[in-house]
């Protein structure tokens, strides 16, 4: 029999840090994966293997009871338990384009790295450098790749001194990543936490950022609504970052878990709609972001996913892992290329839909939805590199023409593909 | 539990049908159903006069979630289909028993609808999951 609580000591037992038991404060070592900390006098039951206990607990967020109260539609979400709506997820979309709306997102991972040589630990591990982030508070996009190449997660770093950088990185890969991390920064002196007691807010919108400010203290609203595009700074408790995955102006906020259903409700009160995974999906295909897992994964590299924008080979002297990998496939030609498309037909494009490129050969939709926005279905698709700008899609048992188009789909609200009524 | 109307009958796969006073029958998805896709933005209905059989795959309503095929209870010619849905697909979330039916049928002389449920029995399943 696995024990949760064993795993994860096992599985880091070369952390040395220490948590305190929630029933009994005892002290013991921390786990990487989000099962609610208990001494092994309080831990939970015993399960036949992690993956039962993992199916049998589900992870939840600390506003987990919140979603719940307010009525959301929940779901499996990379083992999280996860609000996919409150409601209409299409009203919640609407909702964030015109006005405002909350997600939780406290199911990604925060890592900090603190340690004189953070900086130049990051440089090696991921693909986009972060000796471009020369001012406190800026946030860079960058893969994590593995040797061959492959995106081992999507992840946003803040630079917020020289010995202090903060990762932010996907709810499904962070005990991979966390693994990854702590493998690499051996013998570096580069510390590494995780912020299991941060929970984060994402609050998306053209109204977003003064709905938030009207609930901080007035300096602290200042100093927020002072941030620029992909800024982020620690306000009081609070950290603030002008960041998002929606398309959208607005917030994430990092709170203290305690104050996350008051800081919730207080933004609900002031008019900010709930929203759950559901639009958060049709959001971001919208805004033309990748969704790892769907879009990329340990088995795709950038250069095939439309992040080609996000490694950095130059300096050219910088090694980072994955960069022999991309340098032989750039200099082989790299052979497919991901790609938006939009289908006029009604019907609507899913990941894994065949696509037919004629006289070039095939792909397949990594992601489609359809788009609140545009009124008709969007999507990706990882198509040969010398696709043109028409493609056939086998969509349910039919054969359908989509155009092939220029991401993002729509930006603040805006269409920005042309559209026949 | 939701209310369902006491005048329908229910397929396992959670179609309603409701026979009106002229004999034809008329055709929707339940609110269980409705619910589990979550919002409706497409529906493809079939064309009047096109006679079907018992089972037979006959439209499909689809959500921003999934593509879900809807089978006919029982045999019979299409006399109308509800031409709103093209424009307010919502109507069917937002009225499953009512303004969102899909579309009607005259029932074949001989057509049977066996293994249909009653309101009642439908709720036990619909609770079950």
């Amino acid at each position: 029999m696995w024990e949760v609580w064993e795993y994860g000591a096992h599985c880091y037992a070369s952390c040395t840090r220490l948590e305190l038991c929630q029933v009994c404060a005892a002290g013991v070592a921390a786990v990487a994966f989000g099962l609610r900390g208990r001494c092994s006098r309080h831990r939970p039951r015993e399960w036949p293997d992690r993956a039962e206990a993992e199916r049998r607990l589900g992870r939840r967020t600390c506003l987990f009871d919140l979603h719940v109260a307010l009525g959301a539609r929940m779901v499996d979400f990379g083992g999280w338990d996860m609000p996919l709506a409150y409601g209409s997820q299409l009203e919640e979309h609407h909702a964030v384009r015109r006005a405002a709306g909350v997600f939780d997102v406290s199911h990604m991972g925060i890592i900090d790295l603190r340690g004189a040589r953070s900086g130049e630990f990051l440089r090696g591990l991921l693909a986009n450098d972060v000796a471009r982030l020369r001012v406190p508070g800026k946030a860079l996009y960058s893969c994590m790749l593995n040797e061959r190449g492959g995106v081992i997660d999507d992840l946003i770093v803040y630079y917020l001194t020289d010995e202090h950088y903060r990762l932010v990185v996907n709810a499904g890969t962070r005990d991979s990543d966390l693994k990854w991390i702590a493998q690499h920064t051996q013998g570096l002196g580069v510390e590494w936490l995780e912020r299991r007691e941060l929970a984060m807010l994402a609050v998306q919108g053209p109204q977003a950022r003064e709905l938030s400010a009207a609930l901080m203290a007035r300096d602290a609203a200042q100093a927020a609504l002072a941030l620029q595009p992909f800024f982020g700074a620690q306000i009081g408790q609070w950290f603030v970052a002008r960041t998002g995955y929606t398309g959208e102006d607005g917030f994430e906020l990092m709170v203290p878990a305690g104050e996350a259903v008051a800081l919730w409700q207080r933004l609900n009160a002031a008019g900010v709609r709930s929203c759950g995974l559901g639009a958060r999906d049709t959001l971001r295909l919208e805004a033309g972001m990748n969704l790892y897992g769907n879009d990329m994964d340990e088995h795709t590299h950038p250069l095939e996913s439309a992040l080609a924008w996000t490694v950095a080979f130059e300096p050219a002297d910088r090694h980072f892992i994955g960069r022999e990998a991309l340098e032989a496939l750039r200099a082989r030609g790299v052979t497919r290329k991901l790609v938006g498309l939009v289908l006029d037909e009604r019907a609507v494009l899913r990941s894994h839909q065949r696509v037919l490129v004629p006289g070039v050969g095939e792909g397949e939709v990594t992601s489609g939805t359809f788009s609140p926005t545009l009124a008709r279905s969007i999507g990706f698709a990882r198509v040969p590199a010398n696709t043109g700008a028409a493609v056939q899609v086998e969509v349910r048992a039919r054969t359908l023409p989509a155009r092939v188009v220029r991401v993002p789909f729509v930006r603040h609200g805006e269409p920005l593909v042309p559209i026949d009524p | 539990m939701s209310d369902i109307p006491e005048d329908l009958r229910f397929t396992r796969s959670h179609e309603w049908l409701r026979t009106l006073p002229d004999g034809t029958v008329e055709i929707g998805i339940s609110d269980h159903a409705q619910r589990s896709l979550g919002d409706l933005v497409f529906v493809e209905l079939p064309d009047i006069g096109r006679n079907l059989s018992v089972g037979e795959a006959c439209a499909v309503v689809e959500s921003v979630k999934a593509a879900s095929d809807v089978y006919t209870p029982i045999a019979g010619a299409v006399v109308a289909v509800n031409s709103q849905l093209q424009q307010t697909p919502e109507l069917i979330n937002r009225e499953p028993y009512a303004g969102g039916w899909l579309f009607r049928l005259r029932p074949t002389s001989s057509a049977q609808a066996v293994g249909l449920l009653s309101a009642s029995e439908y709720q036990v399943l619909e609770a079950q999951g």
